[in-house]
């Protein structure tokens, strides 16, 4: 008797094809980490990596670059997943890179630039070779065209004009001692495709993803929140909004969105019907130039 | 909730042929772009003093290709309609133009190849169609562009197809795997809507071609391989599985299988996910898979039927494309990747050169430049079990890398997938 033929859909081809990336950076490096920030994208990463070692566990540490901007819904959020999961997490918070000397907070107050630092300082001293991140290739222009397994040099560069050929499904991690791979298991995924999943699977989110009251404040197009980074200046005012977050950032630079969605079907209704990229919508970082990703990321900036 | 399925697939052309304006014609009016990414492009392209929005800048997102006009490397674009998602791999057309059309059509189900109706097939025409076939992508679509610059003439489209179809037919590719649409990506004649310009096309428009290919290619069918990628295992259960991404073909328990290279020989227990264990796994589905027997079983290894294996062994007769600067002289130590499994390889000798302008192998030459596709001899030092390219994409690939700087010097695929009809 022949079984019936196995079909995939979308999201079992992306989740197979992440997992695959997964086994094949567990098999070919030493050590590999998870950045993660407790992000909705950093999030499904821990999650397809459980699934693609079930039922051992991870063979992988998480990093979380601190940038001391946080929603504390967040850092709870992160704190219990690890625990449930037994993961072993490293923080590197930028804060202890300003107290030392080591970087200078930016006359904006933004942080998000300031990880590129201490990210780079962990990978050389945590001696990690493989860095998996969240990164989508939907997500921003110069994002479209990163390999899936791309290698940094010791200065944890990315010269898009010199990447390797990524040919079928084999990726080729070589790497000499000092250098370093970024790994972007989702890098097919949509955002779309991400809400989906995690509403099939049922992945637990930090809070501030649902529609919630906030006091926030307008500025350049973007709610933003008072917190330690500065809050309203000059006719800025602060008033109580329903708002949800779409991406998860240093907390001076990511807006929320004016949202009445409380369940994932109504998140999922107003990602599709939205006229805006979740970038474009709530990250400041973005709009600093044309290429700000790109000279981001040629830096070691993820 | 509704399951669609998922279609990866390549565009190549040359580059005037409006490629870049036709992928960006399909995500507009899929809805795929949104306000911001429109607004940027209408701002670029103020800059630039054009009247109109470039939709072309849509793809290109690097500094250095805004800055140059030009498009560099592979873009990825997502667009996805109520029944299907779409994955495109963009090629660039001229700067390296055979990396670029190999790494795209190495992924791809279906391939779009553009034409300019005024010039109809033309030198990079035959390039692309033959790196195509070389890749074995199983399905193409002739999109004969700016069909609005030739008033919409039935004659041309009749007289581009029948040349391209001779072409295609010397590639090996089948009547029914190419279908020729006549499109204006500008205007958007029957890329998404159906055009009243075009009264006598009666087939599909591109986009819902797109949506009706079948997704599945041919490894579906295709005997059952599995390259090993990590061995999972938990101690306080006595637990070891298999980890790794089905090839080619269906694994199911009860199935016999074979263990290469060793050639030990076990019976599937299960097949699992995280999710539990399935009754079944088909191509592209990675799971663990569970063995009735204790064997020695690493990384690199594969699992296959043992009705119909692969064959096993280190001399390896294959077709390269080479994609670096540095030239490949016979007699080259070199690295081998192919499937989970990374090996030494010598080159040994250079066999026939394929000349992608003429459609014909030429003598063998010398050494190996940039973009040159030849046939080869090849010996492993570990025993690698292989099938022919032409008979299974996924276990006939490999890679050939350059052992003190890592980098990937050629695609190469076992055996000699394009055989020229006389």
């Amino acid at each position: 008797m022949t079984p019936a033929i196995d079909t995939l859909d979308a999201l079992d081809s992306l989740e197979s094809e992440a997992i695959h990336i997964f086994r094949e950076v567990a098999g070919e490096f030493d050590r590999p980490v998870i950045l993660f920030s407790g992000g909705k994208d950093s999030t499904l990463l821990v999650h397809l990596a459980v699934k693609a070692f079930a039922p051992a566990p991870v063979p992988f540490a998480l990093l979380h670059v601190d940038t001391g901007h946080n929603y504390p819904e967040v850092i709870d959020f992160r704190d219990r997943l690890v625990e449930r999961l037994g993961l072993r997490l490293e923080v590197a918070h930028v804060q202890d890179w300003i107290d030392d000397g080591r970087l200078v907070e930016r006359p904006d107050g933004t942080r998000n630039p300031l990880q590129t630092t201490p990210l780079l300082d962990s990978i050389v001293e945590h001696r990690f070779d493989a860095v998996f991140g969240g990164g989508r290739r939907d997500e921003e222009r110069a994002r479209a065209k990163e390999r899936i397994i791309s290698l940094r040099d010791a200065f944890g560069r990315w010269d898009p004009r010199s990447q390797r050929p990524e040919l079928w499904n084999l990726y080729n991690g070589r790497h000499a001692p000092g250098e370093h791979v970024r790994v972007f298991p989702i890098s097919n995924w949509t955002e779309l495709d991400v809400w989906r999943y995690i509403q099939r699977e049922g992945i637990e989110l930090p809070s501030i993803y649902y529609a919630h009251q906030r006091e926030v404040f307008r500025r350049d197009g973007m709610w933003l929140a008072e917190g330690p980074w500065g809050g309203p200046r000059g006719a800025e005012t602060l008033e109580l909004r329903s708002v949800r977050y779409r991406t998860v950032g240093d907390g001076s630079c990511t807006g929320a969105v004016e949202s009445t969605a409380t369940t994932l079907d109504e998140i999922i209704a107003e990602v599709t019907a939205s006229r805006l990229t979740e970038r474009g919508a709530t990250r400041a970082d973005d709009r600093l130039s044309e290429a700000a990703m790109e000279d981001r990321k040629r830096e070691g900036y993820f | 909730m509704s399951t669609k399925d998922l279609l990866r697939f390549a565009t190549a052309g040359s580059v005037d042929d409006g490629k870049s304006t036709l992928v960006g014609r399909l995500l507009y009016d899929t809805k795929s772009v949104l306000a911001d990414q429109i607004e940027a492009v209408q701002r670029a392209s103020v800059d630039k003093g054009l009247t109109t929005p470039d939709l072309s800048l849509l793809v290109d997102g690097l500094r250095a290709e805004r800055e140059q006009g030009i498009t560099i490397d592979v873009a990825y674009r997502y667009f996805s309609t109520p029944t299907r998602e779409f994955v495109l791999a963009d090629t660039p057309g001229h700067v390296q133009y055979t990396r670029n059309t190999v790494t795209g059509a190495s992924t791809a189900e279906l391939a779009v190849l553009l034409v300019d109706a005024r010039h109809g097939v033309v030198e990079q025409t035959r390039r692309h169609a033959a790196v195509l076939a070389l890749l074995r992508v199983p399905r193409l679509v002739l999109a004969i562009n700016k069909i609005d610059l030739v008033g919409y003439d039935e004659a041309v489209l009749t007289a581009i197809a029948k040349d391209f179809s001779g072409l295609a037919r010397s590639l090996g590719f089948a009547d029914e795997a190419v279908v020729t649409i006549p499109v204006s990506a500008l205007v958007g004649d029957n890329v998404v809507e159906r055009s009243a310009n075009t009264p006598w096309y009666e087939g599909p428009t591109l986009l819902g071609h797109l949506e009706s290919v079948p997704v599945t290619g041919p490894e579906a069918g295709a005997p059952f391989r599995m390259p090993v990628q990590y061995v999972i295992r938990e101690h306080s259960r006595d637990y070891r599985g298999y980890a790794g991404q089905v090839a080619a073909g269906t694994v199911a328990p009860g199935d016999e299988v074979v263990v290469l290279p060793g050639g030990a020989r076990t019976t599937v227990s299960a097949v699992e996910t995280a999710d539990g264990s399935l009754a079944s796994a088909g191509a592209g589905r990675s799971v663990t898979v569970l063995l009735a027997d204790d064997i020695d079983i690493s990384r690199g290894d594969v699992l296959a039927s043992a009705a119909a294996p692969p064959r096993v062994g280190t001399e390896i007769d294959a077709t390269l494309c080479w994609l670096s600067d540095k030239p490949l002289r016979p007699g080259a130590r070199l690295l081998l990747k192919h499937g989970t499994r990374t090996t030494q390889v010598i080159v040994g000798a250079l066999g026939d050169r394929l000349d992608t302008d003429t459609i014909t192998y030429t003598d063998a030459p010398g050494q190996l430049g940039i973009n040159d596709i030849a046939k080869v001899s090849l010996r492993t030092a570990d025993p690698l079990p292989v099938d022919d390219y032409a008979d299974d994409r996924a276990t006939g690939c490999f890679l050939i890398i350059d052992p003190p700087t890592g980098n990937t010097l050629a695609a190469g695929m076992v055996g000699h997938p394009l055989t020229l009809a006389p």
